[in-house]
């Protein structure tokens, strides 16, 4: 009985000692963890100022022309980004021109359509995909994709598409089977499992009740997916996207095997030309002098456009948050 | 029991690491620079460890970076695929000389079209690569090739994206052989292509061409054989067709002139002679002429040394062509007189 009363007394002083070390340890864990968020800054204000400091000579030489300069042409020091940049748009563009409403037909079908015992399955096949790397996909769209889709896929494509008025000459050109329609597709393919995964998790978090409501007043599948899922899950579905694109203009590897490395405009979408990422992963090793510079303003381009590109997704997010206020 | 003789083996093969590490730190040299020779120089380094003892590690980070390191002194020797030009080798103390000779070779995908077939000359290489000729059946190739069946099909245009030695050789060619080529595009490791597509590396370039219908390209002539591309003949500065071989190249480092160029820095391409291939290259060794440690010159000359007497074969296999006799006495002859340590002794006797 003593000893069972004392107990309690040793176990409060022991607790109120730890407590206090407690105290500290939390103190030190908080400041070493506030270091670490702000090592993220220094970061890239380091990388940013190194990259600015690496490119100063074509900053000063070409200065804004730089952006919508054609030339590349290192024999006589010439340099522009327009066709890079282009580049890297359009590869971009035509990924989630594809990706985007395949991926939603994916997500709709695991959360809502799929018998239970191919979710799982479906799933993992997709996450898959995902862990791949990229250099795989390059080489499989270089060796695999790239002849059967010159020979059996690009010929119909340019002669359907390119007699089509006004757009016609964006499909146009010999069918050469590398340029920047096959490195969208690429792309397309490797940003899917991204864009997949976040639109399934975040269309699995709407609330069965909603869902039941709007199939009890009659609703169809595509109303409430249409009507209900994506209202409610929007910012996560806009996220998903940003994380897909974000791959998409930085991916490097793939893109170099199969969009022709040219540094010429491009006359439609099935012309070769350069991406940033692949103009960097092609000439960086062997440059030197102004061509170097100009790689590496390259790079500040590109990180430039990424967080411009993010900054935007977020005043989307927030708009599309203030109107919501507003209906209701 | 167990645990003593467990103690004993550690301690033995600690001492012994500890002994041979020590051993080989004295007696190893370094290069880096061009990846075109790395595979025999690292065959070379691998055979002479077995021989001498020596090791020689070399790593391919590409020339440019290969002429920095060594103009850097933190190597003890740099190679680079095109020769660094006189002023820049006095202003930096080093002395420049060729090791191996590699050819690079026009490849090209066409229905019916056997690897030696075709017949190309220097000017109609040019006009294709502006995009000047733009079907196989044009009269200015039909003339070359009379009896080939071409077909009225766009030629695709394939170069390296990346830059490189390879293309250094071949602008400097269509250059020579080009005036309009030497006026619009000019010659350099990478350059402004009016035409076709890159292709990522030799292997990058093979691919391309082994996939695209109706494509020309050029990529060293190991690749080309190893890929079961097709090759091209071209015509050479003294007129004939050659096939790309072991003898053409070796033709064109005999009739080039080593003695008259600065630094030895021919770039071996459009060369007199009747057997020679016209776009055969060199790649380079930079070394410092004066040596603040004149072992590790004098072992990168040993090196060489060996490799040029006993590497010849290795050489070879790799479809690389050892430099011939006259060239490496040559060489050696420079050596004598190019190097002295800090003291002013000479390195090379």
């Amino acid at each position: 009985m003593r000893s069972w009363a004392h107990k309690p007394v040793t176990s409060n002083h022991s607790t109120s000692c730890s407590l206090n070390s407690h105290a500290s340890a939390d103190s030190l864990f908080k400041g070493l963890t506030r270091t670490f968020a702000f090592l993220v800054f220094a970061l890239l204000a380091a990388i940013l100022a190194s990259l600015v400091w690496g490119s100063r000579e074509t900053l000063m030489a070409y200065g804004p022309a730089f952006l919508w300069t054609n030339e590349w042409d290192p024999v006589n020091s010439v340099f522009g980004a327009r066709v890079p940049i282009i580049g890297t748009l359009l590869t971009s563009a035509i990924a989630l021109l594809i990706a985007v409403p395949v991926s939603f037909g994916i997500a709709m079908f695991l959360t809502e359509l799929s018998p239970p015992w191919l979710r799982r399955p479906l799933g993992t096949a997709i996450e898959m995909l995902a862990a791949i790397p990229s250099i795989i996909y390059g080489m499989w769209g270089l060796f695999v994709f790239v002849p059967i889709f010159q020979v059996y896929v690009q010929p119909s494509l340019v002669n359907v598409l390119g007699k089509l008025p006004f757009i016609g000459g964006w499909f146009a050109g010999p069918p050469f089977g590398i340029g920047i329609f096959t490195a969208g597709l690429i792309l397309a393919i490797m940003v899917i499992p991204f864009i997949t995964a976040i639109m399934r998790d975040v269309f699995e978090l709407v609330p069965a009740m909603l869902k039941e409501s709007a199939y009890g007043l009659g609703s169809s599948t595509w109303e409430v997916m249409w009507k209900i899922v994506l209202p409610f899950t929007k910012s996560g579905v806009i996220g998903g996207v940003m994380l897909g694109l974000g791959r998409a203009l930085g991916e490097t590897m793939a893109v170099t095997f199969v969009i022709g490395n040219a540094f010429r405009l491009p006359q439609s979408i099935f012309s070769p030309a350069s991406s940033i990422a692949s103009a960097l992963a092609n000439e960086f090793n062997e440059a030197g002098g102004m061509q170097k510079s100009a790689l590496i303003e390259l790079g500040l381009i590109l990180f430039l456009i990424t967080t411009v590109v993010l900054a935007l997704a977020k005043l989307l997010l927030v708009r599309l948050s203030r109107s919501e206020g507003v209906k209701t | 029991m167990f645990n003593r003789v467990f103690k004993q083996i550690t301690v033995g093969v600690v001492l012994s690491t500890t002994v041979f590490t020590v051993h080989a730190h004295s007696t190893s040299v370094t290069g880096v620079g061009a990846s075109f020779p790395y595979p025999i120089y690292a065959k070379w380094a691998s055979a002479y460890k077995a021989a001498q003892g020596v090791a020689v590690n070399y790593q391919s980070i590409g020339s440019g970076g290969g002429q920095q390191q060594i103009i850097a002194k933190t190597v003890d020797f740099g190679a680079s695929d095109d020769p660094m030009k006189a002023a820049d080798l006095e202003l930096n103390g080093l002395f420049q000389f060729p090791a191996v000779i590699g050819g690079t070779v026009a490849v090209v995908n066409v229905d019916g079209v056997q690897p030696g077939q075709l017949k190309l000359s220097g000017p109609l290489l040019a006009d294709i690569f502006l995009g000047n000729v733009k079907k196989w059946n044009d009269p200015a190739i039909v003339e070359l090739n009379s009896g080939v069946v071409l077909p009225e099909a766009d030629i695709i245009v394939v170069h390296r994206s990346d830059g490189s030695g390879t293309t250094f050789g071949w602008t400097n060619y269509l250059s020579k052989v080009s005036s309009h080529w030497q006026r619009t595009v000019g010659e350099g490791k990478a350059v402004k292509w009016p035409t076709g597509h890159g292709g990522r590396g030799n292997e990058g370039v093979a691919a391309y061409v082994g996939q695209l219908k109706n494509s020309i390209g050029y990529v060293e002539y190991a690749y080309a054989k190893q890929n079961k591309l097709v090759w091209t003949q071209l015509q050479n500065r003294a007129g004939q067709f050659v096939q790309p071989d072991h003898n053409s190249f070796a033709a064109a480092a005999i009739h080039a002139d080593w003695q008259g160029t600065p630094g030895m820095g021919v770039v071996l391409t459009d060369e007199p002679g009747a057997e020679s291939w016209p776009v055969t290259s060199a790649t380079f060794i930079l070394i410092h002429k004066k040596q603040a440690k004149p072992d590790q010159g004098r072992a990168v000359l040993v090196f060489f040394d060996w490799a040029w007497k006993q590497g010849a074969e290795a050489a070879l296999a790799l479809d690389y062509v050892p430099l011939p006799q006259e060239v490496t006495d040559q060489i050696r002859a420079h050596w004598k007189t190019a190097f002295t340590s800090t003291d002013g002794s000479a390195l090379w006797q």
